[in-house]
């Protein structure tokens, strides 16, 4: 071996030998200290010697006074035994006394000569001890090694063990080009390529590849001669430059190589038929950026769902707008997150002293996204306007990214369907792009959170989400019927993150609020109800809005029914019935605390109809 | 076959020559055996009866070295022109990047020049390949015969060369035409290497 091609500089570290390099340039510029022994190991030819070699060149270079002893694992055995035959054994053993620094390959050598190994113990123990660097080789770990002496196991596993494995696709490529550099050799870069493509044992097979590279370019160009044959081949010459290097024969270099590669070169192709020669590095070039491009999309494809691998628009740098799409949709996962519902704006929220501090916070969510409160929890039992309320902040999330042009989308997402989805992908198979759907979004609004106790993969798949998100600054609402610390079996990590933001209440609306809110509901439906109407509706006892939106439907559906304008009457005589929320139903109408129940004859007078007002008497 | 490698960088092609018996066919590769460095030729293989007519291929492998950095390499082959070697012509042809074809200038020997054609036109179909479109020479040999003998090169050119394809007057005994052929029969393959190359 040509110890003087032996350097660090030399040695190409790739992702097979970082370690060992690192730690092996370590031991170089800091011998004794850090390290020691150090152990690489790794199969035949794959520059374990090489790092030997550039240790010993960097510590001659750096450290002249150190006596470095190099010694692999046969020479050892056998002079071990000569000595001992011979009576030298103690001479031998002193001389490695001295080393300032042993390097010792192809230690595996030493199998079945344990006497070399008690030995070569002594030695490195003593020199580890005296703080001088002992660094080892051998083809396998030293576990590995048969009959391995105890002692000298144990001082090994006390220094640093590395490995180097065979040089992947980008590390042969770079040994080639360095080992093509040094011959003096210049090859195509697609040869190199198809080069390094090929799985190679070890350094010496590459460089072996290389040997009928060298032998080619070495050979010496045809002299022509005088003659028929020479006059002949002078022509035959002319031929082939003007057929075969010519542009067009660049191209279909290019064209050959691109479809042995497996891509459609039509562009390429197009490009054969011009009447003049175009920019053919150029033209090929871009086509090579292309093809980077779409392996890079591939990969991203890949990533997501395995099943687009192959696919033809990765393979023709014409289809790229189609390829970039696909992965872009399949990155969405597939079909894109649901929005949110435009039927619930901020505007037709109405506010009271029962959800004002829900506004206020969905008001700041909506001017700094993930700024303020992140994640916004909104709780409140049922019809209270928490759906209204993170669907309105969701729309005014997409208004605002419309306005600023900014890209990315609002989901907005129940629980349960979040549940049912994830069930979906798991038996499809696509659970990474149903991840990529809702990582990818800008916010994510999740109603009723409450649903997700007990799903555990889907609690594991939100905790992963959540996290992307908030750690990527989108802003996260969520809605529940409680507060997160009361939903039952919701994992402790997922209940402290929501914790961890704003949690705000919206409780039952308080009678100004419904009132207001009766109001609205019956004007959007065309009723003008009078202050009189509304302050009896404003006293009945509704829990939830949606229980007023229900009262409305009743009163506006009896007023059709009769034919007349929705009145106190019509009220009483209505909403007379059991209250749905009521804990007792009662027969009595329900009195506007404005107007005290007097006595019962002044509720059966005001009783309008006549048939219950009958039944009322019976009674 | 693919006439440039560009994985490889390799030229490769195969020249067959073609006719009938006794034409001058061996004659050919044997004058151009002669003329070629001894560095750049193979082996020539010939498997001939003991008549010399030729009973299965002639085999004449050219290496013209590095062109424009392509390891260029010429195959060229006979075939037999007997009529009863039909399965062997059909073989040799297979693959083939051009044709010569090597017509016996004398009167007498028209009409197997004639058969011949319309032979070397039925075994390209046999192979699929277009008789007009493959590379096609043609060279009238034995011009150094008494011209009593022989028949005038446009009396031949119209009987056989009804495609106008290059054609060359040639005493292949003495090597007078047979480089010129070579060197037709080459520019019309390597003019072709625009529409076929390939991988290999």
């Amino acid at each position: 071996m040509d110890e003087r091609r032996l350097s660090f500089e030399r040695f190409v570290v790739g992702a097979n030998n970082r370690l060992a390099a690192a730690a092996a340039r370590a031991v170089a510029d800091s011998p004794g200290s850090t390290y020691n022994p150090l152990f690489i190991y790794g199969a035949h030819g794959l520059g374990k010697s090489h790092l030997l070699g550039a240790v010993a060149e960097h510590l001659a270079a750096h450290w002249p006074d150190l006596e470095v002893q190099r010694e692999d694992g046969a020479h050892f055995a056998s002079a071990h035994a000569g000595s001992f035959a011979s009576g030298q054994l103690d001479a031998f053993l002193a001389g490695f006394q001295r080393a300032g620094a042993l390097l010792m390959d192809d230690l595996q050598d030493l199998e079945g000569h344990p006497a070399a190994q008690v030995n070569l113990a002594q030695i490195v123990d003593a020199l580890v001890e005296s703080g001088r660097q002992v660094v080892l080789s051998a083809d396998r770990p030293p576990s590995d090694i048969e009959h391995f002496d105890e002692a000298l196991l144990r001082i090994v596993s006390q220094g640093l063990q590395v490995d180097v494995a065979a040089p992947d696709y980008e590390t042969r490529a770079a040994i080639l080009r360095r080992l093509l550099s040094e011959e003096g050799l210049s090859v195509a870069p697609d040869v190199v390529d198809d080069l390094a493509k090929r799985e190679y044992r070890d350094i010496a097979e590459l460089q072996a590849a290389l040997a009928p590279l060298a032998a080619r370019q070495s050979r010496p160009t045809p002299q022509l001669k005088t003659g028929e044959f020479d006059s002949f081949l002078s022509d035959v010459q002319v031929v082939v430059q003007q057929h075969v290097e010519s542009w067009r024969g660049r191209l279909r270099e290019a064209i050959a190589y691109w479809q042995a590669e497996g891509y459609r070169t039509a562009v390429l192709e197009r490009a054969l038929d011009l009447p003049r020669a175009p920019d053919v590095s150029g033209l090929t070039g871009t086509f090579s950026a292309a093809v980077d491009h779409l392996r890079n999309l591939e990969r991203q494809a890949r990533q997501v769902d395995p099943s687009l691998v192959g696919h033809a628009v990765f393979r023709d740098p014409e289809r790229m707008l189609e390829a970039e799409d696909l992965v872009e949709r399949a990155l969405a996962g597939g079909t894109p997150a649901q929005g949110p519902s435009p039927a619930f704006s901020r505007e037709g929220f109405e506010i009271g002293a029962s959800n004002q501090m829900a506004v206020h916070a969905a008001d700041a969510v909506v001017a700094e996204p993930a700024l303020r409160y992140n994640p916004l929890v909104l709780y409140g039992p049922s019809g209270v306007g928490k759906t209204h309320l993170a669907n309105a902040i969701g729309n005014a999330l997409v208004a605002r990214a419309a306005r600023r042009d900014e890209a990315g989308s609002v989901a907005c997402v129940n629980a349960q369907q979040l549940v049912e989805e994830l069930v979906e992908a798991v038996q499809k198979g696509t659970v990474e792009p149903w991840r990529a759907r809702y990582r990818s979004v800008a916010a994510l609004i999740v109603d009723d959170i409450q649903f997700l106790g007990r799903k555990e993969r889907t609690q594991e798949e939100f905790f992963t989400v959540f996290n992307a998100l908030i750690e990527s600054h989108k802003q996260v609402i969520l809605t529940s019927d409680r507060v997160p610390a009361d939903i039952t079996d919701l994992e402790a990590r997922l209940r402290s993150r929501f914790e961890g933001g704003l949690v705000v209440p919206i409780q039952s609306p308080d009678r100004p609020l419904r009132e207001r809110l009766f109001a609205r509901f019956l004007q959007d439906a065309g009723r003008a109800p009078g202050e009189d109407v509304l302050r009896v509706l404003g006293e009945h006892p509704v829990q939830s809005v949606r229980e007023i939106i229900g009262v409305v439907h009743r009163l506006c559906a009896a007023s059709d029914v009769q034919g007349v304008p929705i009145s106190v009457e019509v009220v009483r005589r209505e909403l007379g019935g059991p209250a749905p929320t009521m804990p007792t139903p009662s027969m009595v109408p329900v009195i506007p605390s404005a107007e005290p129940f007097l006595d019962a004859e002044k509720a059966v007078w005001d009783w309008p109809d006549i048939g219950a007002r009958l039944i009322e008497e019976i009674r | 076959m693919s006439l440039v490698n560009y994985a490889t960088r390799e030229i490769t092609c195969k020249i067959v020559y073609y006719g009938p018996g006794r034409s001058g066919k061996t004659t050919n590769l044997h004058y151009i055996y002669g003329q070629v460095p001894a560095d750049r030729k193979g082996q020539m293989v010939s498997l001939a009866t003991q008549t010399d007519r030729t009973l299965f291929f002639d085999f004449l492998p050219i290496d013209l070295g590095m062109i424009s950095g392509f390891t260029t390499r010429f195959q060229l082959y006979t075939v037999p022109g007997q009529v009863y070697y039909q399965t062997t012509r059909r073989l040799v042809l297979q693959g083939a990047d051009g044709v010569v074809f090597v017509a016996d200038s004398q009167s007498r020997q028209l009409d197997e020049n004639v058969e011949s054609m319309q032979d070397l036109h039925a075994n390209l179909a046999d192979h699929g390949v277009d008789a007009r479109a493959i590379p096609l020479v043609i060279q009238y040999n034995k011009r150094d015969l008494p011209g009593d003998l022989i028949l005038p090169v446009t009396t031949l050119d119209d009987a056989l060369n009804f495609r106008s394809v290059p054609a060359f007057a040639a005493d292949a005994l003495h090597g007078s035409g047979v480089f010129e052929t070579l060197r037709g029969i080459s520019e019309l393959v390597l003019r072709r290497l625009s529409a076929t190359a390939g991988t290999g």
